[in-house]
């Protein structure tokens, strides 16, 4: 009998076994990106940009061209690099401390600048890699190590929703908001990233990609658990779907 | 701007075509006074050259993108006055870190804080003791705008080099100055064709390489220290500049002083032709010419120092002579530019 390959791994994924915490979607998401990148035949014409946090590792996960970036930088690394060789396709992939707090003014400014590039955020409410911190999306009430009462709103504000906050910036082609908890999931976040790819390689202009992930581990869930979480808990508050998308 | 020759021009503007002839095609940069003719001349010039400029929305983005600009290999630069290197520090820690070539241009103003937008050279700690970290930046500190062309352009050069940032210490005196000066449109930089192998141009017909500055394996940093320190070893061995004026075997009293205060000791030492004076200007602040320094001042009475600060490259000075020479400080803080007569009275009074 023949045999028939069905799946095999990415050329755009490293030989590396991911590092991740079990059951953490930052996995996933870096496989479903090197999954587009192969398919798009980009290979060799990508560059990323890794993030302070969990995800400071991407690179040893991909087998593309890959540079860190200072905290909250990483938009702004990505638009020299850009500007510099506006054939290639570069993306930066950003945790929520990262994007939303420390870079806040760096992915205002790429986006209203309307750079020709893709923004990958994900989202777990808190600080991962420095141990579980509250971050500027943490929930309203949620425990974390800097907000052990759970997150007070009159002395730490609000969770900002980073998507619907670039919603009015001109500069911004398209926003959606995804999740990775399940298939059908999984598969939506592929094709919201993969849209976004396009868009760049078409010069339709600046996507942003939002995926609710979870952290099992800060989290103190197991990961069918957390998964439950980001499906009831914050998507309830994160609303899931395209937010804006003009070609 | 077309053609060779002496050209009237100032100083801020120097410093952009100088860029610009080092093949500079990248530069990134915020408001600040004294310095804002830097990015408006560029925005002029830069596409002229076909290279990008883009009007950053603060410091730490300026600084950011020249990091992304180097991944790729592209020569890039930033500038900015005081307060503005202070946000500047993280990315050329990260830089250096990294081992990214880039220039950086501080025009100083007077500080602490917001200060003023006075001459000064507040900032010599800042540019010879950068950043968090173990490293160390080439930091060049012309005195006339013959210099500031020249240096600019050099610095393109050395930070290709060494693959690290290399600054550009000025200040708003000579920002700000108009002077005759050569223009040298046809120099071709030292490394045109310099292959960066390490650049991120898109993994064609290989695997994926990364540029870093996080190295958590145990070992694997401190292995990477001693290596960056072998380069600063090397630059302290080879790019050592300095120039002495007046200095002989009959000189009497040195006088010690970088930038545009050496400009003002020369008029000082036109003044003061009785006496035997000589000067010793260190153009390279880092590294520091500590052994030339000693050498120049081996039969003299005594050391002048003299800066826009109250002492800040007196301690290089101390630590050249060894304590070998007495040593007298004069320093205008705040933005204060003195007179030559001033650095007079004060040799007259303490010779």
């Amino acid at each position: 009998m023949k045999e028939k390959v069905l799946y095999k791994r990415p050329v755009a994924l490293s030989e590396k076994p991911f590092s991740y915490c079990p059951g953490c979607t930052h996995s996933t998401i870096h496989k479903l990106i090197a999954e587009i990148v192969d398919e798009l035949g980009i290979r060799e014409k990508t560059i990323g940009v890794a993030p302070v946090g969990c995800a400071v590792f991407a690179y040893d996960f991909w087998n593309f061209d890959v540079t860190e970036a200072a905290h909250g930088r990483a938009p702004v690394v990505a638009t020299a690099i850009k500007r510099i060789m506006p054939e290639k396709v570069v993306f930066s992939y950003q945790g929520d401390g990262d994007l939303a707090s420390i870079g806040m003014a760096e992915i205002i400014h790429t986006a209203n600048r309307g750079e020709n590039l893709t923004v990958i955020f994900i989202n777990n409410t808190n600080y991962g890699m420095t141990g579980g911190q509250m971050a500027p999306t943490t929930l309203a009430k949620q425990v974390t190590t800097t907000s052990p009462l759970g997150r007070d709103v009159k002395t730490s504000g609000y969770p900002i929703r980073m998507s619907e906050l670039l919603l009015p910036l001109q500069g911004v082609k398209y926003i959606e908001r995804v999740k990775a908890t399940d298939a059908i999931s999984i598969i939506r976040t592929k094709k919201a990233i993969k849209k976004a790819f396009m868009n760049q390689i078409t010069h339709v202009g600046f996507s942003f990609i939002e995926v609710l992930s979870n952290c099992p581990t800060n989290w103190k869930k197991d990961p069918v658990e957390s998964n439950k979480w980001v499906d009831e808990t914050m998507a309830e508050f994160f609303q899931i779907g395209k937010i804006k998308d003009i070609q | 701007m077309n053609g060779n020759g002496t050209v009237f021009i100032k100083g801020n503007h120097a410093i952009v075509e100088a860029a610009l002839d080092a093949g500079c095609r990248f530069y990134a940069g915020y408001p600040i006074t004294p310095q804002n003719e830097i990015p408006e001349y560029m925005s002029k010039r830069m596409p002229e050259e076909k290279g990008v400029f883009i009007q950053a929305e603060s410091e730490l983005i300026s600084i950011n993108m020249v990091f992304g600009a180097a991944t790729t290999g592209a020569r890039a630069m930033t500038t900015s006055s005081s307060p503005g290197m202070s946000l500047m520090q993280e990315g050329i820690s990260y830089m250096a870190g990294a081992e990214l070539p880039g220039v950086l241009v501080n025009v100083m103003r007077g500080g602490p804080g917001l200060g003023n937008i006075s001459p000064s050279q507040s900032d010599y700690y800042q540019a010879v003791k950068p950043g968090h970290g173990d490293f160390h930046m080439i930091t060049l500190a012309p005195s006339n705008l013959q210099e500031m062309y020249d240096y600019t352009f050099d610095a393109f050069d050395l930070a290709d080099k060494y693959r690290n940032p290399v600054m550009i210490l000025t200040d708003g005196l000579l920002g700000q100055m108009m002077e005759s000066m050569d223009m040298k449109h046809d120099r071709k930089p030292l490394y045109p064709d310099a292959k960066k192998e390490w650049a991120l141009t898109g993994a064609v017909g290989r695997k994926g390489q990364r540029i870093v500055s996080l190295l958590m394996d145990p070992g694997v940093l401190e292995a990477h220290n001693i290596k960056l320190g072998k380069k600063w070893k090397t630059m302290i061995e080879n790019e050592r500049k300095y120039e002495l004026f007046n200095v002989n075997e009959e000189t009497q009293y040195l006088i010690v002083a970088f930038g545009s205060m050496a400009r003002i000791s020369k008029g000082a030492m036109k003044l003061m032709k009785d006496l035997k004076i000589g000067l010793f200007r260190p153009i390279t602040v880092w590294p520091y010419p500590y052994e030339e320094l000693k050498k120049a001042a081996a039969g003299v009475k005594k050391v002048f120092v003299f800066e826009m600060n109250q002492g800040q490259m007196l301690d290089d000075v101390k630590i050249g002579l060894e304590g070998s020479k007495p040593v007298e400080f004069f320093g205008r803080a705040g933005g204060g530019v003195p007179m030559p007569e001033e650095l007079c009275d004060f040799i007259n009074k303490n010779k």
